[in-house]
């Protein structure tokens, strides 16, 4: 995998707005009224301009995390993504985001300790998978997690997700999506919420559970009427996605992502000597 | 829905108390961006009983840390303002600053102070760093840049930077129930 090609797509990632979410805020700007529409119509104009001028969507071009599926090595793949985050920072430009956590020094190019943030796991076909989100810190600073007792089951979860949105209110730029990882250890939680993340609106969640899980926390949220940048309305999140895995018998982990309404996510895939871009 | 305004950055206490939560404004003048760090270095100096290297009395705060490459802005939206609401209310005290433009809301030390030194606290929308660019016709100067680009002090020239949507005033009214 060569640089140029991670930095590409944090190109294509940063400068666009996925087709799904785009339809999502255009069908927010028809049911919405009053300064909630007026925000939602500059978010639309706002992806407009930065499509057609090929800047970045929003100055908070993120953190940048990496899920890979892959069988190749591993160090020269961790390399090539390294390598293009620092390219990208320069060539999209990206902002420096990335600071010492109590120095508070920037390291100018977006590579740090443990940043950017590269998740592993095998390929099973021997093709290579890099999705690529850029998150906010706007939204990730209201992201949360807890440990429930096993007894809170999903009204547990879901009143844990709902009322995270409800604190978070505007400050994570709503319309939002809700990304929700349950099970695993704590870690695993907060992972699977970010991968949820990943998901089309339009994907349903393979399992009936998860399925209902996402239906019902969406009406549960979009009921909350924070709305538009918390201007009120009937649209606070555009999706939620949850994802599982299993856990400990004494634990229930639950974690949510809380993502703000420019989602940037785009994935390449490898076949071969050949890579493609794709968006979603 | 309230009034519209077209107002310049630096404003008198007059022409605040015109403005009131749910007016929508276009502004035109010099915006200085100021997130956590500047806040904090700010406060550090004032507070030593020193002078800021720039005048923010009248003036306009816009918490950004705008995404810039050589001479030009890129992309510069609002960050989250909630972060600096341990600051404001002393930074308005101590220089006298007329308004803030960030977004989500600001609390009620914030509120506080904007109804004693007469100055309102705006939003522009979310996330969209594009959109405000166009209104950013020049950089006028940067400051303390050794805090990193995205929380150093940029002067900017804006013209018409909207629609910003002023939802704490200087009568203690604040548009959404919480930040």
């Amino acid at each position: 995998m060569k640089p140029e090609i991670i930095a590409e797509a944090i190109r294509i990632l940063e400068t666009d707005i996925p087709p799904d979410v785009e339809k999502a805020l255009e069908r927010a700007l028809q049911s919405e009224g009053g300064l909630s529409r007026q925000v939602i119509a500059a978010m639309l104009e706002n992806i407009r301009l930065a499509r057609e001028g090929g800047v970045p969507v929003c100055q908070d071009t993120g953190s940048l995390v990496f899920f890979v599926r892959t069988d190749m090595g591993c160090r020269e793949l961790f390399n090539a993504i390294r390598e293009g985050v620092a390219l990208a920072t320069e060539s999209v430009p990206l902002r420096a985001n990335i600071v010492d956590p109590l120095s508070r020094r920037n390291t100018g190019n977006n590579l740090g300790r443990w940043n950017p943030v590269v998740h592993m796991e095998p390929s099973h076909d021997g093709r290579t998978r890099i999705g690529i989100l850029a998150k906010g810190a706007g939204s990730e600073n209201v992201s949360a997690a807890a440990m429930l007792d096993p007894d809170q089951g999903s009204d547990g979860i879901r009143s844990f997700v709902t009322k995270a949105v409800e604190n978070a209110g505007a400050k994570p730029c709503p319309p939002i999506v809700v990304g929700v990882g349950v099970g695993g250890t704590l870690d695993g939680a907060v992972t699977l919420s970010k991968r949820a993340l990943m998901r089309r609106l339009d994907e349903l969640s393979p399992d009936e559970r998860g399925k209902e899980l996402e239906e019902k926390l969406l009406q549960e949220i979009n009921s909350l009427g924070i709305g538009p940048m918390g201007f009120g309305g009937k649209t606070t999140a555009l999706g939620v996605k949850a994802e599982f895995a299993d856990c400990h018998t004494a634990s229930l982990p639950v974690a949510v992502s809380i993502q703000c309404w420019a989602l940037r996510r785009v994935v390449i895939e490898q076949e071969g000597a050949e890579a493609v871009i794709r968006r979603f | 829905m309230g009034e519209e305004f077209r107002i310049g950055t630096r404003l008198g206490g007059e022409e605040v108390t015109r403005l009131h939560a749910g007016d929508v404004v276009y502004l035109t003048g010099e915006l200085f961006t100021m997130r956590d760090q500047a806040h904090l270095r700010a406060l550090e100096i004032l507070r030593g009983g020193g002078r800021l290297p720039f005048d923010l009395a009248g003036g306009t705060v816009y918490h950004c840390g705008p995404l810039v490459k050589g001479n030009k802005v890129i992309s510069a939206g609002p960050t989250t303002s909630m972060r600096m609401e341990r600051s404001e209310g002393e930074l308005i005290e101590r220089t006298k600053l007329r308004c803030i433009l960030g977004k989500g809301g600001m609390g009620t030390s914030t509120l506080g102070a904007l109804k004693r030194h007469g100055a309102v606290y705006m939003e522009y929308p979310g996330g969209a760093g594009a959109l405000a660019a166009r209104s950013i016709t020049g950089i006028r100067g940067v400051f303390w840049r050794e805090l990193g680009d995205p929380e150093a002090v940029w002067v900017l020239d804006v013209k018409d930077l909207g629609p910003c949507f002023v939802t704490m005033d200087s009568y203690g009214n604040v548009l959404r129930r919480k930040p």
